[in-house]
């Protein structure tokens, strides 16, 4: 099956072995993503938006999704899934603003697209069962953290794909993997988001909390879906190790890239090389498949 | 109904302090009362509360009297464990059908000796206890239950689930456990009705982010109150759940979903504000050394010696309020840690504290909808009992001869809530008075 999928700018640059993990588990699966011709950036920034302007790039790319004849668009970065999700929510229920939007961009679209994330996705396309047979490495043994952040969980009503306070997808889906989630408090607290760029101290403190927390409640590392995350509680990781006694680094994982793992696939091209706490030593105590798609 | 005959016969639903006290001033005036209560036992939420705010008096010793004469009334005829089925008629002349929910315990027989919970080997969580005691399977709700005969929950009971122990049949002396009772439905005519049925509180369950039902030293205030209870679970020790020690911090939470349209119920729950500091006032005298601390948006302190009370548990107590909210609570190294703002100074608080209490919404009976539509009343937004009038006519309903009491109209503390009780108890008479011409005594 072709599933038309939207990469967004950071998968293409910065997280690119989150795109390539993406590509290769879901062809395990016998699922061929299909990059969303012409695509541009989301904007990004929804919640800072104060005109109209800001969704007309992320309707553009569900215009373009439904140009294709399809209904339904997977979007795996989490700001990229939160930003498409509300502004094709604002095209389905806002009138007037749909009026404008698609006055602006010359086009005529309902919010018909459903905006899709993996975990979503997986559920209920293939369903955790299903998935927990495809599984060929089973990640028995290995604690992670699930980390939800923020974009994936709020606003509750817009986003609706978990409870915000006690959310369970992704540890569903980490335990189809043979992973043993590991509860913590932390894991729909914010990270620090784009803090990082403006007050550095404060996103630290952020990451901190969770890292910390997530360890102490026995994760040997953390699973994101969102670079952003990832970039403030991997990096850091460095500043932490010198700031604050008694710190232990922890690998952070792509969701796509533990998916990847556990169904046996190469992990030659995953981007394990740029993490700052390098993930692999980890996953060798993992045994290797026994059979290699 | 002016010029015509009606029954002075009045029908209250509900046996909380509303009810109780309608029904009371109701037979007291003369007339015949039918009071009917969903609980095995009367006296309602307040039964389980350990003192009143804002005299500190013990509620079950101020209680205890009104349930016994009520018990004992000679025109006060009580089904407990019995709900209103089915309501016909209309003022002057209502057919009541009760529902009576089987006890399997033949109360007729039953001396109350309580030899059957004694020996009961079946235990579960109680819901009198709020869920931090525990109960048998046969039980009453108290010790000084009204009236003092038990009913089997079959959810619990071991012969109900597997077939096999009737241990209280055997032990009891009058042979007064039935186990083939069936619900049975008995029918009353009256003139009046008093709809007393009082409220619930908002779900734990839906507390995420404070760690309500997941972290065991998160408690719910009526848990609270049932730990500070001389009768409670810990004979009035305030012990963590998790462990039994004695919590040295205790943050208390009001308006928890209470003002929080969003997540929520819109309107003030009206009697956090005073419980919480009675809870934070009892909790420094019964643990001196400790410190309490109280999230609050604002306090509300309207009524009588309210706003002394508020301001001794400040001054007095040293009670710590910080203006602001909870965002998170969360268990970390054994401790109950609370990240909240302090709103007045602008900064983020973060309180590592051994207990938790929230302050949770007062919500409508769940039961509300089902007798509103038996009765052919209205539930407001809320789904409290809608008032005819908000001003001037808080007791009256749509439709004539049914009256309000209590908290099932809208959220309330003791004194209010008996005093509208008693103004409904007034309402019911003036109609009697008209039907009947002379009253009782020219009967």
């Amino acid at each position: 099956m072709v599933v038309p999928y939207f990469p967004g700018c950071t998968l293409s640059t910065k997280a690119q072995g989150m795109d390539r993990s993406a590509r290769a588990s879901l062809r395990a699966l016998g699922l061929e993503l299909q990059e969303l011709p012409e695509w541009n950036c989301c904007g990004a920034a929804f919640p800072l938006t104060t005109d109209d302007l800001r969704l007309a790039g992320a309707v553009r790319n569900l215009v373009q999704t439904a140009a294709l004849g399809q209904d339904r668009l997977l979007v795996l970065c989490s700001t990229c899934y939160n930003v498409t999700k509300r502004a094709n929510r604002v095209m389905g229920e806002d009138g007037a603003r749909r009026e404008r939007i698609n006055f602006f961009i010359e086009a005529d679209y309902d919010g018909r697209v459903e905006v899709v994330h993996l975990l979503d996705f997986l559920r209920d396309e293939i369903g955790f069962e299903m998935l927990r047979e495809k599984v060929v490495r089973p990640l028995e043994g290995l604690r992670l953290a699930a980390y939800y952040g923020c974009y994936l969980l709020r606003p509750a009503e817009e986003i609706a794909l978990d409870d915000p306070e006690n959310p369970h997808l992704f540890e569903d889906f980490l335990s189809a993997l043979g992973v043993e989630p590991v509860e913590y408090p932390h894991r729909g607290e914010c990270c620090g988001s784009y803090l990082a760029l403006g007050a550095p101290e404060v996103a630290l403190e952020s990451s901190y909390r969770i890292l910390s927390t997530a360890r102490a409640s026995g994760a040997e590392a953390i699973v994101t879906s969102c670079p952003l995350c990832h970039y403030n509680l991997d990096r850091p990781q460095q500043e932490m190790a010198v700031r604050y006694g008694g710190f232990h680094p922890l690998p952070v994982f792509y969701i796509t890239q533990i998916l990847g793992v556990a169904l046996g696939l190469d992990t030659g091209d995953f981007g394990f090389e740029k993490h700052y706490v390098d993930p692999r030593p980890l996953l060798e105590r993992i045994p290797v498949a026994a059979a290699i798609y | 109904m002016d010029g015509q005959n009606g029954i002075p016969r009045a029908l209250v639903i509900g046996a909380g302090i509303a009810g109780m006290q309608a029904a009371l001033d109701i037979a007291n005036a003369g007339f015949e009362v039918v009071l009917v209560e969903r609980q095995p036992s009367i006296g309602g939420h307040m039964l389980q509360l350990s003192e009143t705010f804002p005299t500190l008096d013990c509620a079950q010793c101020i209680l205890t009297p009104r349930t016994v004469e009520v018990g004992q009334h000679p025109r006060i005829r009580l089904y407990t464990y019995a709900e209103v089925d089915r309501v016909e008629g209309k003022a002057g002349r209502f057919r009541v059908r009760i529902r009576r929910l089987p006890a399997y315990v033949n109360w007729d027989l039953c001396t109350g000796c309580g030899l059957c919970q004694e020996k009961c080997p079946a235990k579960t969580s109680s819901e009198f206890e709020g869920g931090v005691g525990l109960r048998k399977a046969i039980y009453t709700l108290s010790p000084q239950a009204v009236p003092k005969k038990p009913v089997i929950d079959p959810a619990s009971c071991i012969y109900f689930l597997r077939g096999k122990c009737r241990a209280c049949e055997k032990l009891c002396p009058t042979k007064a456990i039935d186990f083939e009772q069936r619900e049975t439905f008995v029918e009353e005519e009256v003139g009046a009705i008093v709809v007393a049925t009082g409220f619930d509180l908002y779900p734990s369950a839906e507390l995420g982010e404070y760690g309500a039902g997941k972290i065991p030293d998160v408690l719910t205030g009526l848990q609270f109150e049932r730990l500070l209870s001389a009768s409670g679970p810990t004979a009035g020790q305030i012990l963590r759940p998790s462990d039994g020690r004695i919590p040295k911090e205790v943050v208390f939470i009001q308006c928890v979903r209470s003002r929080d349209p969003e997540r929520g119920v819109p309107y003030c729950s009206r009697i956090c504000c005073m419980y919480t500091a009675k809870h934070a006032t009892l909790y420094k005298h019964r643990v001196p050394d400790g410190q309490a601390y109280i999230f609050y948006i604002d306090i509300r302190s309207a009524g009588k010696n309210y706003e002394e009370f508020i301001r001794r548990a400040m001054e007095e107590d040293g009670v710590l309020y910080i203006r602001g909210k909870v965002s998170r609570v969360f268990a970390q190294d054994g401790k109950v840690v609370v990240w909240g703002a302090d709103t007045l100074s602008g900064r983020p608080v973060e309180i590592a504290a051994d207990l938790v209490v929230l302050a949770t919404a007062l919500v409508p009976d769940p039961d509300a909808h089902r007798l509103a539509e038996v009765l052919g009343l209205e539930l407001d937004a809320d789904g409290f009992f809608r008032e005819q009038e908000a001003n001037l006519r808080p007791m009256e309903t749509d439709r004539p001869g049914i009256f309000l009491a209590g908290a099932a109209q809208s959220p309330k503390d003791i004194p209010d809530a008996v005093a509208q009780a008693g103004g409904a108890a007034a309402k019911v008479l003036t109609l009697f008075r008209k039907w009947g011409g002379g009253g009782p005594s020219g009967r």
